[in-house]
């Protein structure tokens, strides 16, 4: 504006100065009054100037505003778009046909081991071997299971779970493969297909899952590590307000102690109960009872006999084992992010009734060939945990495990005739045990890595002093664990 | 072996007791126990799974938790993988197919809302991500007015001769919601542009609707406990830009936001969270009128 006003002020001064001399009497007042009109002619066309820029300062701020809004209106849009994008990329998720790809995840692990003994010859003296994997991993860097685990509801009724596990020697087993129901009422549910039994506490708990890097003692002497049923499972959760939960299982019984019996009709028959509740915020309980009853047919292992050739025992009959187990948990107000503790055992109560066959015939100079005869055992363990996360990522335990020997009838020793105690020298009276102290570090929710130190007598007269670091990582969706 | 059909004859007489409830829920947190209660105040029988004091991430399936769920006929959880740890157990062991995934005894609260912090990568070197985004959607109140809508249907989907019941206390209930919210709104206003530094991103709907501004967070990548590394890396970033406030939820260790407190000379704000994380929060009004007040303490 001010610009505007100086230039026509200019103008008009020019214009003025460059009529001088002309300016005499009436010409004077002539020139007078062209420069007046002049002069109005140009107050004028400023006057309409001035118009025309509040007109056009106005239109401008109208248009900057209306430019604000449209911007507005524009970020809306993109906030809009951005959901739409979002629900879109969702959507675009479960389309095409990896839509019902089940859910994928791994269990990765590995061990470094250091022992004072092979771990090539485990054994637990005074306990008929399992046949399971149950040793210490191997000495030096060895990889330990990785878990492939495939899950997904199969339709609206099932559900069905696969795990295999891939071993550091090349094969492939299928740790567990069931089908489980969604949708039967009243509390009951129905699992079929190759499954860990719910008999015991840590039976039903993965590997990975553990808070040690190996089984307690007697699961490994009584159930070969851990229990896996071919068949049936049904279970009830009771309408209670406390836990109370009953279940029982039907299956081959072909894993030890029992074996592929060959026979119609279930091999094994499990049942168990369960109670659980909580103490307050800060503590969680659960204690259960379970009962196992299984065959064997010439359930057979190598024992070496005195002169310390090996000989080939089995034994026939039936296998009872009963458990009792309890865990308690306590972690600040139920907050187990900074502290909590986990105190957990078992009892084991194990009873085989049948028939030992001795036979050392395979062997270069057979010196009692087959004999057969009664043979029965009661025999017992336990173990007690305890762990404590004292900070964010950081645990220490201690285990303490142990086996009882019992009474052991063995007719062939009994009645002198044949073999001595002696010629059953994995069989001879010991009771192993076995401390553990460990401390693990789990960077997230996903990796760990263990430090765990053994001082494990389970063979006689062979203390093995065992110091193992083991990494458990897993891949994929989050996993949900078990109380 | 012979108490089995002693326990189960006492279970099944415990089972053939009349329920005192119409509907029987079982809620997953806290701010959904509180608001099943608002909509249907003496026809549901209402259980927390946890508390304000308890991180929802890190909850386990206990026993108390499974016999919960075996007679509930609706769950309502937040979903959005919060609860991925523990809910799928409870599905799978109560024996309960009404509360299944994808049936009506299942709501997710976080299927009525628009979640933000959606990742545009999921990779789990950057911490416990939710591919699904940010799963704590109750503070801010808008959320709460959505889930109440959607949980109201369910409820009287569930129980439809109840239905005009739970639908009148939902108006009720959003009504005084609608006027609270105004309320808090303006007295939110002061806070509007505030610098502070989070535990997790479990505030983050918060500081969005407050318009507040997250400086940092205590943890380095969601759900990694603080590091002594990160919180000096965090000190020095806040030397640059300064934050007025660290605030932790109930459940959190208040050890780390002690330590920034302290040499970044600025206080420490503990929020509720959810209804239960402090004494004023006894309900979901009392979350947010305690939740704005311990904040503004701040700007006075």
């Amino acid at each position: 504006m001010v610009k505007v006003q100086t230039v026509a002020v200019a103008i008009a001064s020019t214009l003025a100065s460059s009529i001088p001399a002309l300016a005499q009497n009436s010409e004077l007042a002539g020139v007078r009054e062209e420069m007046k009109q002049l002069q109005r002619n140009y107050e004028e066309r400023m006057q309409a100037l001035e118009k025309r820029l509040t007109e056009a300062e106005t239109r401008a701020a109208k248009a900057e505003k209306s430019a604000g809004q449209a911007e507005q209106s524009a970020n809306k849009a993109e906030k809009s778009a951005t959901q739409a994008e979002e629900t879109a990329v969702a959507a675009g998720r479960r389309t095409g046909e990896n839509a019902f790809n089940p859910a994928i995840s791994l269990i990765m692990q590995g061990t470094w081991a250091r022992t004072s003994q092979d771990p090539n010859n485990f054994f637990i003296s005074g306990f008929m071997p399992s046949g399971g994997e149950v040793g210490p991993p191997k000495r030096s860097f060895g990889l330990g299971e990785t878990e492939l685990s495939i899950s997904a509801n199969i339709d609206p009724y099932f559900r069905g779970i696969v795990i295999a596990s891939l071993s550091p020697e090349n094969t492939v087993a299928v740790e567990e493969a069931y089908f489980q129901t969604l949708a039967l009422a009243q509390g009951f549910t129905l699992k079929g297909g190759r499954f860990l039994s719910g008999i015991g506490y840590q039976n039903e708990i993965h590997q990975h899952a553990w808070d040690f890097q190996d089984a307690p003692l007697p699961y490994k002497a009584f159930l070969g590590g851990r229990y896996v049923q071919d068949g049936v499972q049904l279970r009830w959760v009771a309408p209670t307000p406390f836990f109370l939960e009953v279940g029982g299982e039907l299956a081959s019984g072909a894993s030890f102690p029992g074996n592929d019996l060959n026979k119609n009709g279930a091999g094994s028959t499990a049942l168990f109960a369960h109670v659980g509740g909580d103490i307050g915020e800060s503590y969680a309980w659960r204690t259960g009872l379970s009962y196992l009853r299984t065959s064997a047919n010439n359930r057979s292992f190598q024992d070496p006999n005195s002169l310390g050739i090996p000989v080939t025992n089995s034994f026939t009959g039936r296998a009872k084992v009963w458990v009792v187990d309890g865990v308690l948990k306590w972690a600040p107000n139920g907050n187990s992010t900074q502290q909590n503790v986990k105190l957990q055992a078992e009892y084991f109560r194990s009873e085989q009734d049948g028939t030992l066959t001795y036979d050392d015939l395979a062997s270069a100079a057979p010196v009692f060939g087959g004999l057969t005869d009664s043979f029965s055992s009661r025999q017992s363990g336990w173990y007690a945990q305890a762990v404590y996360q004292f900070m964010p990522r950081w645990r220490m335990g201690y285990r303490y495990d142990a086996l009882r020997y019992g009474s052991v009838n063995n007719a062939i020793v009994n009645n002198g005739l044949g073999p001595s105690a002696a010629d059953f020298s994995l069989l001879g009276p010991y009771n192993p045990s076995r401390n553990t102290a460990m401390i693990d570090f789990s960077p997230s929710e996903f990796s760990r890595l263990r430090l765990q130190i053994a001082q494990d007598k389970s063979r006689m007269g062979a203390t093995d002093n065992q110091v193992f670091i083991q990494y458990i990582h897993s891949l994929g969706p989050h996993g949900a664990h078990r109380f | 072996m012979k108490y089995i059909p002693a326990i189960i004859a006492v279970s099944l007489w415990l089972a053939a007791q009349p329920a005192l409830a119409a509907l029987n829920i079982l809620a997953c947190e806290p701010e959904w126990a509180a608001l099943a209660k608002e909509l249907g105040g003496d026809k549901v029988s209402v259980y927390a799974a946890t508390t304000a004091l308890q991180d929802p991430h890190r909850v386990e399936a206990r026993p108390s938790l499974i016999a919960r769920a075996r007679s509930a006929d609706l769950m309502v959880c937040t979903g959005a993988e919060l609860e991925v740890g523990w809910v799928p157990l409870l599905q799978s062991q109560a024996g309960n197919p009404k509360i299944q995934p994808n049936q009506k005894g299942y709501f997710e609260a976080a299927m009525a809302v628009p979640l933000i912090d959606v990742p545009t990568r999921v990779d789990r070197s950057l911490g416990d991500v939710h591919p699904a985004g940010n799963p704590h959607l109750h503070l801010n109140p808008a959320n709460i007015a959505k889930v109440a809508s959607a949980l109201t249907e369910r409820m009287a989907q569930l129980d439809a001769p109840e239905a005009a019941y739970y639908r009148d206390r939902a108006k009720s209930f959003l009504e005084r919601w609608q006027t609270a919210t105004v309320r808090w709104e303006q007295e939110g206003a002061p806070l509007k542009g505030l610098p502070l530094v989070v535990y997790h991103k479990d505030l983050s709907y918060l500081v969005r609707w407050l318009g507040m501004r997250e400086v940092g967070a205590l943890e380095p990548k969601p759900g990694l406990p603080p590091t002594t590394a990160h919180l000096s890396e965090l000190l020095s970033q806040l030397a640059k830009d300064p934050a007025k406030v660290v605030v932790r939820s109930a459940y959190n260790d208040p050890r780390a936001a002690a330590f920034i407190a302290e040499r970044a000379r600025i206080p420490v704000v503990l929020l509720p969270y959810t209804v239960g994380g402090t004494e004023r929060a006894k309900d979901l009004f009392g979350l947010y009128d305690d939740t704005l007040s311990r904040l503004l303490a701040v700007t006075k």
